[in-house]
């Protein structure tokens, strides 16, 4: 297992020059899980598509991205490439919409595993098989044989962390990937994240505005705003003692909003925490 | 799916009556009495009261409407328009091949179309911005400004007279398609090379576009994704071309003088050969209503999303 | 005001607004901007070429071309303009009503638009000629009976969309007459999306007519018209093809003029369209009838 370094990460708009991420540096230590916050628009999601080098082709980007000794922004087209898929796994927000509509999820994968490790068709559904069922998706040769249309958004999350299990990458960034789902399913889509942490011990990349969840799954915080990083520290020293005046506005608007709720519900019960 | 293509195929239907209906009803919305324009279509010299009657008898149109109305359709579902007022043979004789040759014009033009707008827009689309992206930008918008026969006389003019290349007028060999087809190519590629422009980029910038980025696949085979995604929308595109064209070659055909519906039914309106105008209205409409059916079914049938109302 | 400002944004708009608005004053005021009587025949000028007093030459009756080429903007674009506008209005008029009362007028009313969209339009314009005989007011009036329906049914949907925002649901509570809700609410929110549908056909319109008078279906001689003076010239079109090119010209400015300018108020008045975003195309209907709308040969 290795780390994940960023360094002076700069993306900016090619056409109007604006920056949109400036001076980003953090590490995410072997095996820890990473969450970015921030409202949408502060550069959260961008950084994520900057390790993975999958930004939009406006955007253009600068610093070194380290993943152990190899140098991901050093690498060519092709490199990169068999990297992503294979070391390091990208989990979208609205699964509705991440796999083909006019394929059925079986064949996506199917295309995305025969690329990668060659495998036959009997090995890739032996071993989907058995990272659905872990995900929860039990009747999995139907899931395999649907439409993306006629699956649910919860569903369609937990068979990208499926598809995460059987690639075994070494880290996992994870767009947010709760925004889109209700309370349940989200709740459902959380465990399996932790679940997938413990599986594969990976190190995890957790983009997320709800700091409910960041709270039950990282072990570092990292906090954005407006492209530039605002704090960053241990999950449990920013929730209690945040020094940055926005930290400590989104930390007390949450427990503010929760508390609101809660006396509304007449209970605690509702929300996790 | 069946209940779909079941209530497409029941929408047909009364349209194809409102069609025959007002194929039929041209006639007598003509400022002129139809008798009298037979007389003048044949060129009778003077036209008598006496005559205008004892025409009108001969040609049934002292029958009730709806009676004429029915016996007429019976007739036009044995492809019996009647004869023209002009020649006296009958309109199939001369709509028939008419048809057949304006059919393989804009089959042939369809495919230059289909061709040459998914090769144009995908080509742009996936160069979004670039140098070939705005070139096939500008020429599409230039070319679509010009009026076809304008850019057909011109083409005329350069390629057959000057150059003396390609026949003027007429189909006798492959190369009197060319110009033709080219004109009615460069008409319509120029738009729905828009449209396949536009749906490629729509695809391109979804999360599954990424997604399968992301897990590493080759830009060739996300491509193959996102053009079959894109492509889904030119079949319907496409499928509606087809009548469309067919009914608007009128302005080259005339230019090219090339025997098909356009010159016959330019030429028939001329002269008031109703029954030859009736036939052509009537037979390109239906034609409309089939392929507007066939592809909107076809649609269905390849769009998942609707397959699932099964 | 929304036009000007999108005119101050984009230059070549602002070009191209002005080019139409010179033209379009040119074919009102003709009689003040031509040098010559139209319909002035000089034997002793047939083909002359350019000349202090002919500055774009005779035709073979020796007529002056520029005098024709401005006479020639009433029927080519000024009753174009005239028919889109009439077309627009009952499509307009439609659209409210089943956008706003929804119902059985609404279902009446889009029922009969799908019963106008499975037409085919150049073919129902060609009967409607084949009935009434050749003449630009016939090929005008079957315009207007052939376009309103697409204009209803997308003047529809932009109706549909606001009458369900909140501010029109509250003067329905208030008891505000329909009428007035229309003009007062609904009529300034829906106007760009009218300006952009209707500027989007005009250009073809203008194309398509033309080429109906360059059949000999339109416009009857002596008058000009552009279609008509291409037609002809292509009858000398081997001994003097530079007679192609004054109108040709001007059809290809206009309606080139016309078309950007209908795309740039589309992108200005549709965010979507300014950022790398383009539209997304959901329903295969709205393309297709986008599409039937763009018949040009």
């Amino acid at each position: 297992m290795k780390d994940l370094v960023v360094s002076k990460l700069r993306i900016w708009d090619s056409r109007s020059g604006a920056a949109l991420v400036e001076d980003s540096s953090f590490t995410v230590k072997a095996g820890k899980c990473l969450a970015i916050v921030g409202e949408s628009g502060s550069g959260k999601s961008l950084t994520c598509r900057a390790i993975m080098r999958l930004n939009k082709a406006g955007l253009r980007q600068s610093g070194d991205i380290w993943l152990g000794d190899i140098k991901l922004t050093a690498l060519t087209e092709k490199e990169i490439r068999r990297i992503r898929g294979t070391k390091l796994c990208l989990i979208l927000q609205n699964g509705m919409r991440a796999f083909d509509p006019s394929s059925t999820i079986g064949s996506s994968v199917r295309e995305t595993l025969a690329w990668h490790y060659g495998w036959s068709r009997s090995e890739m559904i032996g071993k989907m098989a058995k990272a659905m069922t872990a995900v929860k998706l039990d009747d999995y040769l139907r899931i395999l044989n649907s439409y993306p249309h006629q699956l649910s958004g919860g569903m369609l999350q937990r068979m990208m962390i499926a598809l995460a299990i059987v690639l075994e990458p070494e880290v996992v960034i994870a767009d947010e990937p709760t925004t889109a789902l209700d309370t349940v399913s989200q709740f459902e889509v959380l465990q399996q994240f932790a679940l997938l942490r413990e599986r594969l011990g990976c190190t995890m990349v957790f983009v997320s505005h709800d700091l409910g969840c960041v709270k039950k799954l990282a072990d570092e915080v990292l906090i954005m705003k407006n492209g530039v990083i605002v704090e960053k520290g241990a999950a449990s020293d920013i929730f209690h003692a945040p020094r940055h005046d926005y930290t400590r506005y989104l930390v007390t608007a949450k427990t503010s909003v929760n508390q609101h709720f809660r006396r509304l519900m007449g209970g605690d019960s509702f929300v996790f925490h | 799916m069946k209940r779909y293509v079941l209530g497409k195929v029941v929408f047909a239907i009364p349209l194809l009556i409102i069609i025959t209906f007002l194929a039929f009803g041209l006639n007598h919305l003509s400022p002129v009495e139809p008798a009298e324009a037979v007389l003048h279509a044949q060129g009778v010299p003077e036209i008598t009261k006496e005559l205008i009657a004892e025409t009108r008898e001969k040609l049934g149109m002292n029958d009730p409407f709806l009676f004429r109305y029915g016996s007429w359709l019976l007739d036009c579902l044995r492809l019996d328009f009647g004869s023209s007022y002009v020649t006296g043979l009958p309109v199939w004789s001369q709509l028939g091949p008419a048809f057949l040759n304006t059919l393989k014009l804009t089959l042939v033009s369809m495919a230059a179309i289909v061709g040459l707008s998914i090769a144009l827009g995908v080509g742009s689309a996936l160069r979004e911005g670039r140098l070939l992206d705005k070139g096939i930008r500008g020429a599409a918008f230039l070319l679509t400004s010009m009026p076809p026969y304008w850019l057909a006389t011109l083409m005329i003019w350069y390629f057959s007279v000057k150059l003396d290349l390609l026949p003027t007028s007429g189909m006798d060999a492959w190369q009197s398609y060319i110009l033709p087809v080219a004109i009615i190519t460069i008409s319509y590629a120029g738009i729905y090379f828009r449209v396949i422009r536009s749906s490629m980029l729509g695809n391109l910038n979804e999360d599954y576009v990424l997604y399968a980025r992301a897990n590493g696949l080759l830009e060739l085979l996300v491509t193959k994704h996102i053009l079959r995604n894109s492509l889904q929308v030119a079949v319907s595109v496409f499928g509606m071309a087809i009548p469309v064209i067919l009914g608007s070659t009128v302005v080259v055909e005339n230019l090219f003088a090339w025997p098909g519906l356009g010159s016959l039914s330019v030429r028939a309106i001329l002269s008031r050969d109703y029954p030859v105008i009736q036939a052509y209205v009537l037979i390109l409409a239906v034609t409309f209503v089939f392929f507007n059916t066939l592809s909107d079914i076809v649609n269905a049938a390849m769009n998942p999303k609707a397959r699932m109302d099964r | 005001m929304k036009l000007l400002s999108i005119m101050r944004r984009d230059k070549w708009a602002a070009v191209c607004f002005t080019f139409l608005s010179a033209v379009i004053a040119a074919g009102i005021f003709a009689p003040w901007f031509a040098p010559h009587p139209p319909e002035e025949v000089h034997m002793e000028l047939r083909f002359a070429g350019a000349s202090w007093t002919y500055w774009l030459g005779n035709d073979h009756l020796g007529r002056c071309v520029l005098s024709r080429l401005i006479y020639g903007i009433r029927p080519s674009v000024l009753w174009v303009l005239a028919a889109l506008s009439a077309s627009v209005a009952i499509g307009a008029f439609a659209g409210f009503a089943a956008g706003y009362f929804r119902g059985k007028t609404d279902v009446l009313l889009m029922r009969l638009c799908d019963v106008m969209l499975s037409f085919p339009g150049y073919v129902m314009t060609l009967a409607v000629i084949g009935i009434m005989g050749p003449g630009l007011e016939h090929i005008l009036i079957a315009f207007v009976l052939m376009k309103w329906a697409w204009f209803a049914r997308i003047i529809r949907t932009s109706v549909l969309q606001y009458s369900n925002s909140d501010y029109v649901r509250f003067s329905k509570m208030l008891g505000l007459p329909g009428v007035s809700i229309m003009i007062r609410h609904l009529l300034p929110v829906t106007l760009p999306d009218i300006l952009v549908v209707s500027s989007s056909s005009f250009g073809s319109m203008i194309l398509q007519i033309s080429g109906f008078s360059f059949l000999g279906l339109g416009i009857q001689a002596p008058n000009a018209e552009w279609g008509m003076m291409l037609n002809e010239a292509r009858s000398v079109m081997f001994s003097k093809p530079e007679l192609m090119l004054a109108p040709g010209i001007a059809i290809v400015l206009v309606v080139s003029a016309v078309n950007f300018l209908s795309d740039s108020f589309q992108r200005m008045l549709d965010p979507r369209l300014m950022s790398s975003r383009p539209i997304r195309l959901k329903q295969g209907f709205s393309i297709s009838t986008r599409l039937k709308e763009r018949e040009v040969a």
